[in-house]
């Protein structure tokens, strides 16, 4: 114990290494950080290539109907889908996906014409 | 007198993952051993026959949640051998720096462990705070703080900047003095420590050569090999020697894994420095023809990848071999003779990972 005596005692001293978060805000994820998954229903064509390279199987595309169901809890978040997509219609935020109390689905169909 | 069996695991609180010795003891004095595996088994090597060959990448990478980009790189590494594709320069250097950050945190998240399992808590919280600063610059790097998922077929998803990299060498930095002031003369010099790892353990030499050891177990009994000592990725080109320790018991193996983390923090600095301008990614086609091996060095020791592909979108085979699969063995011959108290933390100088055994 000897030679770790003096990083206690500074430790005593000093605050906690971790953030004391429900008083204090928690750091911002780094700008590359790879979060939350949106997709962009105005510039989606429903080709349907994002849902073949996922590799968790998480975007289910229906290019007859135009319905893309995506399933956040089925998510890796690689960013596969983000790089693949031709018309840059999806795009991966650098904020952390939203807890939730059960396995939400998320259903896009195309924008209604103006 | 009498002999009495002692389960040690599944579930005990040194171990992190679900693994059964039973010990014979003759009172507290272990005789022998039987280990007892088969408790998380999940069926990736069939799961990767049944997904694309660019999805398993993915699959991979989540054999093991500490070595993560290993599995994903030796994966990627097996299969652009089959398919005859020479990765950029760059990319090379980049897998260097993303494996080395991966090596550097499961390193420091065994040691926490391990101090841990012998009672020393402050050196846990002093470890694991140094992990989470190397965890930051996994997250600035790769997007992500643990399966770091940058590793795909033809190269790399992700690019370091110049900025970027003057921010990891200022981290690897103030890493490096912390751990200078705080972790690494405690497990120096700390009687403890000693107390509890020097001459316990012991696997000579030609045992650990004889029972197949691989890593810093194999390493701490003076053997130098290690897969990086075969030049895949960019390592052939940064002058890479081995660590290597000659007596072979707890207090060994512990010294080897703390050398390789400073040896981890300056491969990374000389690759960010010494990183060609170029391409990351070389745009691929086709499917794999044929079948390959490959071998790269895991933070517990070597990983062996063979695949089998014919030329369609899934893999006709996907075997792993994994480190502690191969570790098993000499902990057989490293824990009889000792003393019941010394099992937890015999059965941790090998760093299991069971998920990785098991797969």
């Amino acid at each position: 114990m000897p030679f770790m005596l003096g990083t206690i005692i500074r430790n005593l001293v000093t605050g906690p290494a971790t953030r004391r978060y429900p008083f204090k805000d928690l750091r911002e994820p780094m700008p590359g950080f790879r979060g939350r998954i949106v997709f962009d229903n105005t510039k989606c064509v429903f080709c349907g290539d994002c849902a073949r390279v996922c590799p968790s199987m998480a975007i289910e595309v229906d290019s007859d109907n135009k319905e893309l169901t995506y399933h956040p809890f089925r998510c890796i978040y690689c960013g596969t889908c983000v790089q693949t997509c031709l018309d840059r219609a999806i795009t991966q935020e650098n904020i952390y996906a939203a807890p939730s109390d059960h396995k939400s689905v998320e259903v896009y169909r195309p924008a209604a014409v103006a | 007198m009498a002999r009495i069996v002692v389960p040690f695991g599944p579930q005990h609180p040194v171990l992190p993952e679900p693994i059964q010795l039973k010990l014979e003891c003759e009172d507290e004095k272990v005789v022998g051993v039987m280990p007892a595996i088969g408790y998380i088994h999940r069926g990736i090597e069939k799961a990767a026959e049944r997904n694309a060959f660019r999805q398993n990448v993915f699959l991979c990478e989540r054999i093991c949640g500490i070595c993560s980009i290993i599995h994903a790189e030796t994966y990627c590494e097996t299969i652009e051998k089959i398919m005859g594709i020479e990765i950029p320069p760059r990319a090379k250097y980049l897998r260097v720096v993303f494996s080395e950050e991966s090596r550097m945190h499961s390193h420091l998240l065994w040691l926490g462990l391990l101090a841990d399992g012998f009672g020393f808590e402050s050196l846990f919280m002093q470890v694991w705070r140094l992990r989470e600063m190397v965890l930051d610059i996994m997250e600035l790097t790769c997007g992500h703080r643990v399966i770091q998922s940058t590793n795909t077929i033809g190269g790399v998803r992700r690019d370091i900047d110049k900025e970027m990299a003057d921010d990891v060498r200022a981290r690897l930095k103030k890493w490096k003095e912390m751990m200078d002031s705080t972790v690494w003369p405690a497990i120096k010099r700390d009687p403890t420590i000693k107390a509890r790892t020097v001459g316990k353990g012991l696997l000579s030499k030609e045992q650990a050569n004889v029972l197949g050891a691989v890593g810093p177990t194999l390493r701490a009994s003076g053997v130098a090999v290690d897969m990086r000592m075969t030049g895949y990725a960019a390592f052939g080109e940064l002058g890479f020697e081995p660590v290597v320790e000659e007596a072979g018991d707890s207090y060994a193996r512990t010294l080897v894994r703390v050398k390789e983390i400073y040896q981890s923090c300056d491969l990374i600095l000389k690759a960010l420095d010494k990183m060609p301008e170029g391409e990351i990614l070389v745009e691929t086609d086709g499917f794999p023809d044929g079948e390959a091996v490959h071998r790269t060095e895991q933070p517990r020791g070597e990983v062996l990848y063979y695949a089998k592909g014919s030329g369609n979108r899934n893999l006709d085979r996907l075997k792993i071999r994994t480190p502690t699969f191969a570790n098993i063995p000499p902990l057989l011959v490293m824990l009889p003779g000792c003393e019941l108290a010394d099992v937890p933390v015999i059965t941790l100088s090998i760093d299991p990972c069971i998920a990785c055994t098991e797969r």
